[in-house]
């Protein structure tokens, strides 16, 4: 036959595409059990390394996530838990985050560790390059941050992609998202040296301005539906434990 | 010493015909993935997979090819070696995949892949084309990995992420260097690596 027709460039490219399709569709069907697997796992590790929870080798990260997840559930921006017909699990914060305020499903997973029980949060935004994201662990007065973690699609290695190691997350320890007064200020990412008119902050990543400002903004527009939430459990807590702050109110 | 043809094919990219610092191929990703170590080691076994393999298929493929369509018929055998690629690192190696993230879907864009298939997989036997694709990934790697080395290590002071400058000499008044984690020290690099290479081979001269 003649390569160089047009019939048989046609059939040639057909059959091609046909044959290149069907062995992708094959590889994608056989690796795709592992591969949401591993996606699933990969969420745990993250929600449980905000709780500052981190699996030694060759533990798996699904029993120590049932271990210490006890419960999760999905909260409206109201405060009230809702029934949404997913798994606090399954919330996709990506989408949840295009959503308004008041529309948006927000999960909360609590924890159990060994200093006692922990809130975690989910929280995205968006970074330099792409999407930043993480979990927000909270102390049981829905205030004081307990651990953090975040990580990030496609920032700049060695600036914006600071905010995943340890040095940027642990600064998040201890910080409060409530000022005195009970008003929800969320947690500020400022340049060293300066300081927020009020509320907590942490030292931002020198070189990684736009990220670190991405930080700032996700955790106050993913944090901000919560406050309801949160005061709830600052104004249910026992009296013993109660900070002299919740006396002025 | 004479080396057989076949080793010779396999052996004269990692120097004499490298890819990246001879015939200036694929430098893009050379600066992309070079800031650390360990996605630099991963691109050069994505690479050299992808481009054996791609050139076994269009060897075993080149006398039933449509000259007309030839580009396109190599671009898609090399873009679904890229996405098995991708899937069989989202599936076993998680944790790579994430770090590579779009670096692995630009092998299909890295020009010495194409370069290989349009010079040489279309005019040799597959057993060929086979060492000729190892070579010339491990020639790219090669270059990878010693732009990748010098970036991390004066960069951030480590190497596999592991710290290898001692704590002594930051407190010293040691800094890394910052702007060697920007691409633009990539590019410097790979022209060092040029300059020690061209000393070295004085028929490379121009």
């Amino acid at each position: 036959m003649n390569r160089q027709s047009n019939t048989y460039t046609v059939i040639y490219a057909v059959i091609l595409v046909l044959v290149v399709g069907v062995t992708l569709s094959l590889v994608y069907q056989a690796l795709r059990p592992s591969q949401e697997e591993n996606i699933a796992n990969d969420k745990r590790r993250q929600i449980l390394a905000a709780a500052r929870i981190v699996p030694e080798d060759g533990e798996s990260i699904s029993t120590l996530f049932n271990e210490h997840i006890r419960e999760s559930f999905i909260l409206n921006d109201k405060g009230e838990k809702t029934d949404a017909g997913v798994s606090a699990f399954d919330v996709d914060a990506a989408t949840e985050s295009q959503k308004p305020a008041s529309e948006r499903l927000l999960p909360v997973f609590v924890c159990k560790t060994d200093a006692g029980e922990k809130y975690i949060l989910p929280v995205y935004g968006a970074g330099l390059w792409g999407p930043i994201w993480g979990y927000v662990a909270l102390d049981a007065d829905g205030d004081t941050v307990y651990g953090a973690y975040f990580a990030h699609q496609g920032e700049t290695p060695g600036l914006g992609a600071e905010i995943e190691k340890p040095k940027f997350q642990n600064q998040f320890e201890g910080k409060t998202l409530f000022d005195s007064e009970g008003n929800f200020t969320s947690i500020a990412v400022v340049k060293n040296g300066q300081e927020p008119k009020s509320g907590s902050f942490v030292h931002a990543i020198s070189g990684g301005t736009i990220t670190s400002q991405g930080v700032q903004k996700m955790l106050a527009s993913s944090l901000e539906p919560y406050a309801p939430f949160l005061k709830s459990l600052n104004n249910n807590r026992p009296e013993d434990t109660k900070a002299d702050k919740a006396i002025g109110k | 010493m004479k080396l057989s043809k076949s080793l010779q094919t396999l052996i004269n990219p990692l120097s004499k015909e490298n890819p990246v610092i001879v015939q200036v191929l694929g430098i893009c990703s050379a600066l992309a993935v070079t800031a650390k170590l360990e996605p630099a080691v991963v691109m050069t076994i994505s690479v050299t997979a992808v481009l054996a393999f791609s050139n076994v298929i269009i060897s075993l493929l080149r006398k039933t090819i449509p000259t007309s369509i030839r580009i396109i018929v190599q671009l898609v055998v090399v873009a679904a070696l890229v996405v098995i690629v991708d899937q069989v690192l989202k599936a076993f190696a998680y944790d790579v995949s994430k770090q590579l993230s779009v670096f692995i879907g630009l092998i299909i864009t890295n020009c010495i892949i194409m370069g290989r298939l349009e010079a040489f997989a279309l005019n040799n036997r597959p057993y060929a084309s086979f060492l000729d694709g190892v070579g010339n990934g491990l020639g790219y790697g090669i270059i990878l990995i010693i732009v990748a080395f010098f970036r991390e290590l004066l960069g951030s002071g480590t190497l596999f992420g592991i710290q290898v400058i001692p704590q002594w000499c930051y407190d010293h008044g040691y800094v890394n260097n910052g702007m060697m984690i920007l691409p633009p020290m990539a590019l410097i690099t790979v022209a060092c690596i040029i300059w020690v290479h061209r000393i070295k081979n004085k028929d490379l001269q121009e």
